[in-house]
């Protein structure tokens, strides 16, 4: 039923009441669709010209919005209710993956079961992990005890392990930190806060100890790329390159010399933000960082909206988490952070990444959904 | 109460996240300074680096100077050759790319062993070797459609020297061959960028520095792999430097045909210049098996074969000159005043010296009764020459002989030829620590003795006579044309012409030792023969040349100029074990003679191609073995 009211808002149309009222963000929405379509334009030059490539990519992005749509629909409280089950499927689905699973180059990060397209389940804890940690604080007041606290440390610590072993050092990292922002979030103590970090601190030489032989290198090479220029520290050293022989400008559209002639590694999936920067200079660049400034900070306001502590929380974490991987993989790039495989969100190339992302903005929409119009129809 | 407790979470929450995004902003605004600093500060930096990752600066090699022959015709060339390299570096394991290339085109035991040889030797870091030579088309395309598979392996068409006239030239021009390390020490190391050969020896080695040319630059887009996308820009490469020569092909032709399967040397030279014409040391080889390095099994042939086809009788053979410097000598004689054209001895077919039993003896047994300067010339009287000898004394003689060239290296472009002995006292000193003998210098009056030249000095000192007093330095190239000689201050023009006119009757003579070979001669020849032993014969024994094993039998040598008013030829030649200079060198010399006075004005220039193949085959000796 639309009142007089409600037709005179639609007339002189208002972002924040559609949002509300049909949950999908016209604003994130446009933010996601514009950067998806400058890292489209991107992919073309950065896959060698590759036609195929950016339809499949444009085939992921429209997916990824029918999905984030979809989700975006879901009632809080059916999310809420599902949040336990979910996760463990997906740590259900972590266990098969070190079982049974699939993966290249020593790492098994695949799940590739009979009818269904082949996937990563730690795509799905990237999801599953907040959303349980949120659940859990949720169920008392906030700020969480400390008893609250260990459980969900151990809620996040069993996953991370997880994925960890399989292993994947950038997901794990970046889903340790989705539940570590609930915790943040929560309203964890400063001094709690400053001894974890410490703790955290204090136990480096122990990750140092159980970390593979290539993540060692990839960390020393961060230190000194040129210590082994044509190994190790290769990715770094061609990355900053490109970035830098960019300068303001770039070389021009898909005429940037370390990506089409293939010194730069990676270029249409974690290293794509050095073609970008190569090819388009400091302010192709610079484009993007507003691009995503300007999702992040609708993700802020849209958080700042969510109804109920679980959804503030869970939107705050998933907002948090996307600016992560903006920040490692720019990091990453730009040699200030060691190589871990983290892609750049909304650009490179690849289906799961795109979809997951997504469907957390569909749970950040679904969030700050005012159930008014369903309830007042029912 | 309910409410409050909610709202205050609800402001904690919102509190914290408004901590993240001031950390998050935070953490954004230390990204941008650090692309800041990489793409606007230090651009030249990554521009500098990025410009060295694409771009690849390749040596361009010159095309190697051609060498001409006097009428034009090329000597020495450049063929285009397709080669299968390979860079060391790149590959992991030679053994499976050898099986992988073996397993596409033919691959003999010979060319696996011609590669591990050129693996192993010394090269330049990412220098490539040689897998195989001379690919046809067809396995060049064969391997070419699976070259992606195999990095380090690579076909090139690299221009390859090549000798058209093979073992005719193998002498004079010598060979190009891979840079060797000490060689490799020795060059401008810029200037070989991209050559990997250097004249070895001959010609080639003389005039290394203008048939090497300029190095260009090629400036290359090259992908990360490596792979060569495009020209970004060039310096061409400036060719070489053609070298022409005084040589005439036909005529070297005609040296190794008069040779036959005899082992010997012949030096042909222009008189009026002083270029060699040409060039023959028997048996020869074909330098064209040298350039992309000779296998072990051909090189073992040619070291072992007893005819030694590698040794340049005539630059670096020294042989005792024999009776072929009696002109010479006599121009010493009549110069120092030792014996005058008057002078007559008798000769009763030895020599002794005062005091002493022991007879020198004359090759004619009997003697020549009455002898003067010219009949001992013409009759090639040695116990005149033992006595005018004695009278000379050994330092006279040498002092005179050494303006005719003996006893150093010719010079200018003329590479590897040995300086002989031309003996004196002084010499022997330095040489053997031992005081000069009087008999000594008698045997050395005819030649013998310490006294060695080699077919240069002799041809050199011929054209001294030729030129009628006047020395000048043997040269291959038109290019040392540059002066008119010195004079020989022996005598005056009369003497010259006299003795001239002996050499003549040597010859035209009735009693010539050479006139066996002058029958029918419709042009005049001057020149001198000389028969050389080989081992000593006892005093009172005799020389039977049919008992005497062939290797031990005498030199037969032959100098020679014609027409012998104004000379356009001089010839020198040593026939090893050959008998006598006059049955055997001069009628040899006669047929050389004859080409150039007579034949070679019909107008074939060039020897016919079927006839250089028979003649490499022939005198090779073993270049039908390697034509495989």
């Amino acid at each position: 039923m639309l009142t007089a009211t409600d037709i005179g808002q639609i007339e002189s149309f208002r972002p924040k009441r559609f949002a509300q009222r049909y949950g999908v963000d016209p604003l994130l929405t446009l933010f996601i669709l514009v950067t998806a379509l400058y890292g489209l334009i991107i992919l073309y030059s950065a896959s060698g010209q590759s036609l195929s490539m950016v339809i499949r990519q444009g085939a992921h992005v429209v997916v990824g919005l029918g999905v984030m749509a979809i989700i975006s629909q879901v009632r809080r409280d059916i999310i809420v209710h599902a949040t336990p089950f979910i996760f463990a499927f997906a740590i259900f689905l972590l266990i098969a993956v070190l079982v049974m699973g699939v993966g290249a180059k020593g790492a098994q990060r695949w799940l590739d079961l009979p009818g269904l397209p082949r996937f990563q389940p730690s795509e799905l804890m990237k999801l599953a992990l907040p959303a349980m940690v949120t659940w859990w604080l949720t169920r008392r007041r906030l700020p969480p005890t400390i008893s609250q606290l260990a459980i969900a440390a151990l809620l996040i610590v069993i996953p991370v392990a997880l994925i960890a072993k399989q292993p994947d050092l950038g997901t794990s990292i970046i889903i340790a930190g989705s539940g570590f922002f609930v915790i943040f979030l929560a309203g964890i103590s400063w001094r709690l806060l400053a001894i974890l970090g410490g703790l955290g601190v204090a136990s480096l030489p122990v990750l140092w100890m159980v970390m593979r032989d290539y993540q060692r290198t990839r960390v020393l090479t961060l230190l000194d790329p040129q210590s082994d220029p044509l190994g190790a520290g290769w990715n770094t050293i061609q990355a900053m390159t490109a970035l830098g022989s960019g300068g303001m400008f770039g070389k021009g559209y898909a005429a940037g010399t370390q990506a089409q002639l293939k010194f730069l590694p990676e270029s249409h999936t974690d290293f794509i933000v050095a073609v970008i920067g190569e090819e388009m200079g400091f302010v192709g660049i610079s484009l993007l960082l507003i691009l995503y400034a300007l999702i992040l900070g609708r993700c802020l306001v849209l958080t700042m909206r969510a109804q109920g502590h679980f959804g503030r929380l869970l939107s705050g974490s998933v907002t948090l988490t996307f600016f992560v991987y903006v920040f490692v993989n720019l990091g990453m790039v730009s040699g200030v952070l060691p190589v871990v495989g983290v892609p750049l969100p909304l650009i490179s190339y690849g289906g799961t990444s795109i979809v997951s992302l997504l469907i957390g903005f569909g749970l950040i929409m679904a969030m700050q959904r005012t159930n008014r119009v369903l309830s007042g129809e029912s | 109460m309910e409410l409050s407790t909610g709202v205050r979470e609800k402001h904690l929450i919102q509190n914290r996240l408004m901590v993240a995004a001031i950390g998050g902003a935070c953490l954004l605004i230390l990204l941008v300074v650090r692309l800041i600093w990489l793409q606007l500060i230090e651009t030249e930096r990554f521009q500098t680096a990025s410009e060295a990752n694409r771009l690849q600066t390749l040596p361009v090699s010159p095309a190697r100077g051609l060498i001409v022959d006097r009428n034009g015709l090329i000597l020495a060339e450049n063929r285009p050759n397709l080669q299968l390299l390979l860079v060391p570096e790149e590959v992991d394991d030679i053994d499976v790319m050898v099986s992988e290339v073996r397993s596409r085109i033919e691959f003999t035991d010979g060319d696996a062993e011609r590669f591990a040889k050129n693996l192993k030797s010394r090269r330049r870091p990412r220098d490539p070797v040689v897998v195989k030579d001379d690919l046809s088309e067809s396995e060049a395309a064969l391997i070419a459609v699976d070259l992606f598979q195999f990095p380090g392996l690579q076909i090139e068409a690299r221009p390859t020297r090549f000798y058209p006239y093979g073992g005719l030239t193998a002498h004079s021009l010598g060979y190009v061959g891979r840079l060797s390390l000490n060689e490799l020490q020795a060059i401008e190391e810029s200037r070989y960028a991209g050559t990997e050969t250097i004249g070895k020896s001959g010609v080639e080695k003389a005039y290394e520095d203008a048939l090497l040319g300029q190095v260009g630059v090629e400036r290359v887009e090259t992908s990360a792999r490596g792979q060569i996308m495009r020209s970004v820009d060039r310096d061409e490469p400036v060719p070489g430097a053609d070298i022409p020569l005084h040589l005439d092909i036909g005529l070297t032709a005609k040296l190794y045909e008069a040779l036959g399967d005899r082992r010997g040397a012949i030096v042909a030279m222009d008189p009026q210049t002083g270029g060699i014409l040409g060039l023959a040391s028997a048996p020869t080889y074909d330098a064209n098996a040298f350039i992309g390095g000779i296998s072990q099994a051909e090189y073992a042939t040619l070291q072992v074969n007893q005819d030694t086809p590698l040794f340049n009788r005539a630059l670096r053979g020294q042989y005792p000159p024999g009776s072929t410097i009696k002109p010479m000598l006599g121009l010493v004689g009549l110069h120092y005043g030792a014996v005058t054209w008057e002078k007559e001895i008798s000769d009763r077919g030895f020599f002794q010296l005062s005091g002493d039993d022991h007879k020198y003896r004359d090759w004619k047994r009997w003697g020549h009764g009455r002898v003067n300067i010219e009949k001992a010339v013409i009759e090639s009287c040695d116990t005149y020459f033992y006595e005018m000898a004695v009278r000379l004394g050994v330092d006279q003689m040498s002092e005179g002989m050494r303006w005719f060239g003996f006893g150093r290296r010719q010079g200018r472009d003329i590479q590897g030829d040995l300086p002989g002995i031309l003996p004196s006292r002084e010499w022997k000193r330095q040489a053997r620590n031992q005081s000069w003998y009087l008999g000594e210098t008698v045997i050395s009056g005819i030649g013998q003795g310490f006294w060695v030249t080699t077919p240069l000095q002799l041809a050199a000192a011929t054209t001294a006579m030729a030129r009628r007093g006047n020395f000048i330095e043997p040269h291959f190239s038109v290019l040392e044309d540059v002066d008119a000689g010195a004079p020989v201050p022996l005598g005056d023009s009369m003497d010259w012409e006299r003795m001239i006119d002996a050499m003549e009757d040597v010859l035209h003579g009735e009693r010539g030792t050479a006139r066996g070979a002058a029958r029918g001669l419709n042009y005049r020849i001057a020149g001198k023969t000389g028969t050389v032993q080989v081992v000593g014969i006892a005093q009172e024994e005799e020389y039977e040349e049919e008992e005497i094993d062939e290797r031990l039998r005498d030199h037969a040598l032959f100098v020679g100029l014609a027409p012998a008013d104004s000379p356009s030829i001089v010839l020198a030649l040593v026939i090893e074990n050959g008998g006598s200079g006059g049955t055997t060198a001069a009628p040899v010399a006669r047929q050389i003679f004859d080409y150039w006075m007579l034949e070679r004005n019909e107008g074939a220039l060039a020897p016919d191609e079927t006839y250089v193949s028979i003649m490499n085959q022939q005198v090779l000796g073993y270049g039908n073995a390697d034509s495989n």
